[in-house]
């Protein structure tokens, strides 16, 4: 089952903790990865972890021709044209709308909902002529329930529901999937700093009991990533514990 | 036939993959050669790049024959 032998990947994001775990769980069930991110050293030492079949290839997507060109760079780097994209990369800028500036807004639009677009845009050439691929994006919680000071980071990853769903309508009947992973709250070194009452609190709102870890989103890509998931198309996998129950 | 047309006509037969004797000036992409509407948006992007030349979207939808392709790259490229 979900076996990915033969599969080229490109993880964006890649050099993050989720990306990464996504990376690491692709590439075990034997998808050669293409690993993305803006920091090279990082991306190269978890290339050389895995050994065999891992690839990096450097490229900040707040640059909109370096989005552009990503997918070329990741079917030039791996040798074998792309069968998977995993849109991970993704950057918040919080702040409660008042206090929000035109840029925070135009970051995080660029990066978590226009880079996953270019990308897809790109991908989606190659994969309606060969008749097959996936694509998935990382969306968050909440991008369904709203987070006050994440208006623009919420707007952005509701925008990529909205998004997934429409390539999905478009690229079915060439049999490529598009599909949503949504993630909670997920053990991360950017959660680790929460003092330990707001972690026991948001923790008491997860009926199973604890935070996410890295590797619960990474095995929800693979499942959508693999020929198991062949019809499933257009929706949103909600990995959150239970918070949401969407 | 002039090179455009034998080019237009082998991107068609690739891209749809029909026989080359099916692909007549006449052709209806839909209902003669079996298109379907991402087939006729990807046979634009192909004469795109094959021809560098670039066909707007209200250009795009009127071709609807294989002999609408040539006659709409032959005048860009004369122009």
């Amino acid at each position: 089952m979900f076996s990915l032998t033969g599969k080229t990947a490109l993880v964006t994001g890649a050099s993050g903790g989720i990306g990464a775990a996504i990376a690491r769980q692709l590439h075990a069930q034997g998808a050669t990865v293409v690993l993305s991110g803006t920091r090279e050293a990082a991306l190269q030492e978890l290339a050389d972890g895995l050994g065999e079949r891992a690839h990096i290839a450097v490229a900040n997507l707040s640059d909109p021709a370096e989005a552009d060109g990503l997918v070329a760079k990741a079917e030039a780097v791996a040798g074998t044209p792309l069968d998977i994209l995993v849109n991970n990369a993704g950057l918040t800028r919080d702040t409660l709308a008042i206090r929000m500036k035109d840029s925070d807004w135009s970051q995080v639009m660029t990066v978590d909902l226009e880079s996953p677009f270019r990308l897809a845009r790109a991908a989606l050439k190659g994969m309606l002529r060969r008749r097959a691929g996936r694509i998935i994006s990382i969306a968050s919680v909440v991008g369904t329930t709203g987070n006050a000071g994440q208006a623009n980071y919420a707007a952005a990853k509701a925008g990529i529901v909205g998004m997934s769903k429409s390539l999905a309508q478009e690229a079915g009947p060439r049999g490529v999937t598009v599909n949503v992973v949504a993630p909670g709250f997920i053990e991360t070194p950017m959660t680790d700093v929460l003092p330990e009452t707001v972690r026991e609190k948001l923790v008491g709102s997860i009926p199973l009991g604890r935070m996410g870890n890295t590797g619960d989103v990474a095995s929800a890509v693979v499942y959508l990533a693999s020929d198991e998931a062949a019809w499933v198309t257009g929706t949103t996998l909600h990995v959150n514990g239970g918070m949401a129950m969407v | 036939m002039s090179d455009i047309a034998d080019k237009v006509k082998k991107i068609v037969v690739e891209h749809l993959g029909v026989d080359e004797s099916k692909v007549t000036p006449d052709a209806s992409f839909i209902d003669d050669l079996g298109a379907d509407s991402l087939d006729t948006v990807e046979l634009v992007m192909a004469f795109e790049e094959a021809f560098s030349v670039e066909i707007p979207e209200d250009a795009a939808e009127k071709i609807a024959t294989v002999k609408d392709a040539i006659d709409y790259i032959e005048k860009q490229k004369a122009a």
